[in-house]
């Protein structure tokens, strides 16, 4: 086992710069045991299954690689939204840039707070969700993160919030390395949506954990900036109880490299799991997502739906798991991802999973890896409109499947302005 | 209007020449019909003058009132005022047909040097048309020919045609998969379309097209060819005989 041993040895000699943040009683319970984890599985090497469409090499290693600060010259995305804002720049939080940490039908608060606390309600979701998302597949980044992260938002939702909540994450150092860990409890009935927004840092290990109660909703939307040099591995864990709805969109345009994962546990009967992403690369662009789901509940959907548009050297990758436990039946499990290769440079890698043990489930899959269609852009020059502008509107033909996954229109609308404002910047 | 003049055309992929020659005129104001055989050369002639990929123009010419065709890119040839009514027309998912519509009608405005038509202009012109056409507002709203119907494709070529007003139209085919209520419905369409500006060129295997379309003047094309010119009574001839003895006529 020669390799397992440098793996572990990596992970030591990483372990040896850091040392665990100071907290209270329940935090640092939480992080000892995720050290704990981190150490028993090792930091993730280029042998390990699933990683082998993606080098973790830069994610890991104890020097960030420096990422230029992009200045996208825009406003940034759901600028013009009422929302909660709470900025982040370079992982440090931005008190007089956001806004007061409290709201109708939410108690919020940082994590840093959270973590001073001998005792705290985000116990039984800290690090508990990432630690079931462990099996079977680890997840060391996530542990990492659980371990190390001294700040993130800490929010518990009792009703219905219109008005969402969003994370913006500025870059401005091009060496920050940036952890930040949050947790959401959305109580029984209650809805929230939760938007992030921007590149965050160089390198930024971003951990989610959602716990969704009985008739409770949570949408995400999220845009991850449009640096060109950032890097990111982000997890969401989240454990949906009865009646519950889960629906996440993430659009990523450029970032040298990003791994999104997802682990999604459906617990609860009758509930719905959406999980969706545009991801748009031109030039060195890496893109990862790595989407696990687990039906353990009868009668629940889920959705995975997943596109990307590459080209010029461009790589997506998507590995995807359907999970049907024994006893989830009537499952209605669906799954896509495609990529739409722009030229004969882009690559796309796609490991699409099923595993079933029920007998009454309705699961299907589906990859593809094309080109635009010439016939339907001849089709549109045909009548008029530029080559450009054809191939466009194909595109986004394309990409829409995943953002109709968007339930706000105002939303969906913004990030469609900022498709289209990706696709004229990058005409061939 | 439009010009041909001994126009020879290959496949780009094979040496093969499918037009050896193709002369043929236009005038404003009329409609002609091509006749002729499978593999005559029709449905090519038409991609070339629309400027589809894959043939070369090895000799000859096409103008549209003396603009050369064969120079511009297809959308410059649209903006010029050529449309071709496909033979199988393209379905295009994730693309809804009234976006389609207003794209082009707004792209070919813009090229023109015209204002783009408001929201409002738009969706009032694109109804009155539709409505013509027996085109409803769910055809509309789905994407671009997406489970159309052979005939509800066919429509929406024409309501194309009626929302981009082009001096010059060129109908492929526009017969084939049509039962004769919708070819009745078709011809209507493109009847209401006539006028002293306008150009037709008709493009068809039957002559009962041309019940419902009367043209003014009828070629037939056979191996890349204009063989035969004549009026109306020509696709009469071709219903009652069928090419064989037009064929050994100009052989």
């Amino acid at each position: 086992m020669a390799h397992a041993q440098t793996k572990f040895d990596v992970t030591e000699a990483r372990l040896a710069d850091v040392s665990l943040p100071r907290g209270g009683r329940w935090i640092t319970e939480a992080r000892e045991a995720a050290l704990a984890r981190l150490r028993a599985m090792g930091l993730p090497g280029r042998r390990d299954e699933y990683w082998k469409f993606t080098r973790p090499d830069t994610l890991i290693s104890a020097d960030v690689p420096e990422a230029a600060v992009f200045d996208p010259q825009e406003a940034p995305v759901f600028d013009d939204l009422d929302k909660l804002l709470i900025v982040f720049v370079d992982g440090v939080f931005d008190a007089d840039a956001s806004s007061d940490l409290s709201g109708e039908g939410i108690e919020i608060e940082r994590l840093a707070t959270a973590g001073e606390a001998d005792i705290h309600w985000a116990k039984d979701t800290y690090g508990v969700l990432e630690a079931r998302g462990q099996t079977p597949v680890h997840r060391p980044l996530a542990a990492w993160n659980t371990a190390f992260a001294t700040d993130g938002i800490v929010v518990r939702v009792t009703d219905k919030v219109s008005r969402p909540i969003n994370m913006r994450y500025l870059h401005k150092d091009p060496t920050s390395d940036a952890i930040l860990h949050h947790v959401v409890r959305v109580e029984s009935g209650a809805e929230v949506t939760l938007l992030e927004t921007g590149p965050a840092a160089a390198r930024f290990n971003k951990s989610m954990e959602v716990d969704v109660a009985a008739g409770g909703a949570f949408h995400h939307i999220r845009s991850q900036g449009r640096d060109h040099e950032r890097r990111a591995a982000t997890h969401i864990f989240a454990r949906l109880g009865t009646e519950s709805v889960f629906k996440s969109f993430t659009l990523t345009a450029n970032g040298v490299l990003t791994r999104n994962e997802a682990f999604i546990e459906i617990m609860g009967d009758d509930a719905v799991a959406h999980i969706a992403g545009a991801a748009l690369g031109d030039g060195d662009f890496h893109h990862d997502d790595t989407v696990f789901i687990t039906h353990d509940a009868v009668n629940c959907e889920s959705r995975q739906v997943f596109k990307k548009v590459l080209r010029n050297g461009a790589v997506g990758t998507f590995q995807g798991k359907i999970l049907v436990k024994a006893g989830a039946q009537k499952t209605d499990g669906y799954q896509i991802s495609q990529s739409l290769l722009l030229d004969d440079d882009a690559q796309f890698l796609a490991k699409p999973e099923l595993e079933i043990y029920a007998d009454d489930v309705a699961c299907s899959h589906g990859s593809t890896s094309g080109a635009i269609d010439e016939e339907a852009l001849f089709y549109l020059r045909s009548r008029g409109v530029p080559a450009g502008e054809a191939a466009d509107l194909l595109v986004l033909a394309f990409l829409a499947e995943a953002i109709d996954e968007i339930e706000r229109d105002d939303i969906a609308d913004d990030i469609r302005g900022r498709l289209e404002g990706w696709l004229a910047r990058h005409r061939s | 209007m439009l010009s041909i003049n001994n126009l020879h055309v290959k496949l780009e992929e094979e040496d093969k020449e499918i037009l050896k020659g193709v002369d043929l005129t236009v005038e404003a104001g009329k409609v002609h019909a091509i006749m002729g055989p499978n593999g005559s050369g029709k449905s090519t002639l038409s991609y070339v003058l629309s400027g589809r990929d894959g043939y070369e123009v090895t000799d000859g010419s096409a103008t549209l009132d003396g603009d050369d065709l064969l120079e511009l890119e297809p959308e410059e040839r649209a903006a010029a005022g050529l449309f071709l009514a496909f033979q199988y027309p393209v379905e295009i998912p994730g693309v809804g047909n009234m976006t389609f519509l207003r794209t082009a009608v707004n792209a070919q405005r813009k090229a023109r040097g015209e204002e783009e038509l408001s929201a409002g202009d738009f969706l009032k012109l694109v109804r009155e048309k539709a409505k013509a056409l027996k085109i409803d507002a769910d055809m509309l709203m789905r994407p671009v020919n997406v489970g159309f119907s052979g005939g509800e494709k066919k429509r929406n070529e024409i309501l194309q045609m009626a929302m981009l007003e082009p001096r010059m139209c060129i109908l492929d085919e526009t017969d084939s998969g049509l039962d004769v209520d919708a070819m009745k419905l078709v011809s209507e369409g493109v009847n209401a379309l006539r006028n002293e500006g306008r150009g037709f060129l008709v493009i068809t295997h039957y002559q009962r097209l041309l019940d419902h379309i009367k043209p003014d003047v009828v070629h037939i094309m056979a191996d890349g060819k204009i063989v035969k010119s004549g009026g109306p009574e020509l696709a009469l001839e071709v219903e009652n005989n069928g090419y064989g003895d037009i064929l050994a006529e100009v052989a």
